[in-house]
C-alpha cells in the first residue's frame, strides 16, 4: 500500500504486514505468521481467557468480574431481541462472536506501538461477507423463493406505470442488497483507518517545541475518544447484522 | 511542467477535493442526532428506543463519507 518511501513519519506505516517468521507456502498461498495473525491469535485468546475467566465460579450473584462478562451478554442479546425478534436467539452466537471479536481486534489496536487487524478491508470484508452469505441463505432456507420477494416493496401502483416503477424498484433494491457486505466493511476499516490515521499526524506535530503540548492534549482527548469509536464501531457492526437478519427472518 | 508533474498534480488535487464528500455527511449526522435530541427533549420516555435508531442512521449516513475517503485512497495509490 505504501507506494511513497517509507519514512519515520509516514503515518500509513503503521498499517503495514510485517512477518514475524516465515513458513513455506502452501499451494502458492503465503501462510506466513505476521503481526495481523499475532493480534488475530492474541485477541482470540484474550476474549476466551475473558469469558472462561469470567464464567469459571458461576455465582449466583456474579462478582465484579462476572457481571462484567454477563453485561457484554446481555448488552448483545437485549440489542439482538430488540431488533430481530425473540426467535433470532437461535443465531445469538455468530453475532455475540463477531461483536466481540472485532471489539477485541480494535482495542488491541488502541494499545500503542500495536497494530490494528480491523484497519484492513480485506479482513473486515471477510468477517461482513460471512454475515451477508449466512443471511442470505438464512432467507432462503426460512422462505425458499419467496425471499426474491424482498426485492419488491409493497404498497406500489397498479397499471402499466406501477409496473414500469416495479422493476425499477427490484434494480434499486437487488443492488442496495449487493452493497451491504461492501458498506459494513468498508465503515469499519475506515473508521478504524482514519481515527489511527489521524493521531499518527498529530503525534508528528508534538516534537516541534513548547507549542507541542497542545497537540499533545488533542491526542490525550483523541485517544479517548478512538477508544470510544472502537467499542461504537464494533457495535454498529453487530448491529447492523442483527438488523439484516431481522430482514432475512421476517422479511418486510 | 512535464507530464509526469501534471499527473502528479491532478492526482493530488482530486485526492483533496474528495474531502468535500465529507461536508454531506457531516450535515446528515448533524441532521440525525439534532433530530434525536429534539424527538427525545419532547419525549424522554423514548430515549432507550431513539438511541438504537439514531446510531444506525449515522452508520447510514457516515458511509457515504466514507466512500469518498475509499475514492481518496484509490486515487492516491491505485491509479497509476
Amino acid at each position: 500500500m505504501t507506494e511513497a518511501a517509507p519514512t519515520v513519519h509516514n503515518p500509513l506505516a503503521q498499517f503495514e504486514v510485517k512477518k514475524i517468521f516465515t513458513l513455506p507456502d502452501v499451494f502458492g498461498y503465503d501462510i506466513s505468521f505476521t503481526n495481523a495473525s499475532l493480534l488475530m491469535s492474541l485477541s482470540v485468546i484474550a476474549v476466551a481467557l475473558f469469558m472462561g475467566l469470567g464464567m469459571r465460579r458461576r455465582e449466583l450473584v456474579p462478582g465484579r468480574f462476572q457481571s462484567m462478562v454477563e453485561m457484554t451478554y446481555n448488552f448483545v442479546a437485549d440489542m439482538l431481541t430488540e431488533t430481530a425478534g425473540a426467535d433470532s436467539m437461535r443465531y445469538f452466537p455468530i453475532i455475540f462472536s463477531l461483536f466481540i471479536f472485532i471489539l477485541f481486534c480494535n482495542l488491541f489496536g488502541m494499545i500503542p506501538y500495536s497494530y490494528t487487524v480491523t484497519s484492513h478491508i480485506i479482513v473486515t470484508f471477510a468477517f461482513a461477507a460471512f454475515a451477508f452469505i449466512g443471511v442470505t441463505c438464512i432467507g432462503f432456507y426460512k422462505h425458499g423463493l419467496h425471499f426474491l420477494h424482498f426485492f419488491l416493496p409493497s404498497g406500489l401502483p397498479g397499471g402499466i406505470g406501477g409496473l414500469l416503477l416495479a422493476v425499477f424498484m427490484v434494480v434499486i433494491e437487488f443492488f442496495s442488497y449487493l452493497a451491504r457486505p461492501v458498506s459494513l466493511s468498508i465503515r469499519l476499516a475506515a473508521n478504524m483507518m482514519a481515527g489511527h490515521t489521524l493521531l499518527k499526524i498529530m503525534a508528528s506535530f508534538v516534537g516541534v517545541g513548547l507549542i507541542g503540548i497542545f497537540p499533545f492534549a488533542f491526542i490525550l482527548i483523541f485517544t479517548g475518544f478512538e477508544i470510544f469509536v472502537a467499542c461504537l464501531q464494533a457495535y454498529i457492526f453487530a448491529l447492523l447484522c442483527s438488523v439484516y437478519l431481522n430482514d432475512a427472518l421476517h422479511m418486510h | 511542467m512535464d507530464a509526469e508533474a501534471v499527473k502528479l498534480l491532478g492526482k493530488y488535487l482530486g485526492a483533496g477535493l474528495t474531502t468535500f464528500g465529507m461536508l454531506g455527511a457531516a450535515i446528515g449526522v448533524g441532521l440525525i442526532f439534532a433530530a434525536a435530541l429534539n424527538g427525545i427533549a419532547r419525549n424522554p420516555a423514548t430515549e432507550g428506543k431513539l438511541k438504537g435508531f439514531a446510531l444506525m442512521g449515522m452508520a447510514i449516513a457516515e458511509i457515504m463519507g466514507l466512500l469518498a475517503f475509499v475514492i481518496a485512497i484509490l486515487i492516491l495509490y491505485v491509479v497509476k
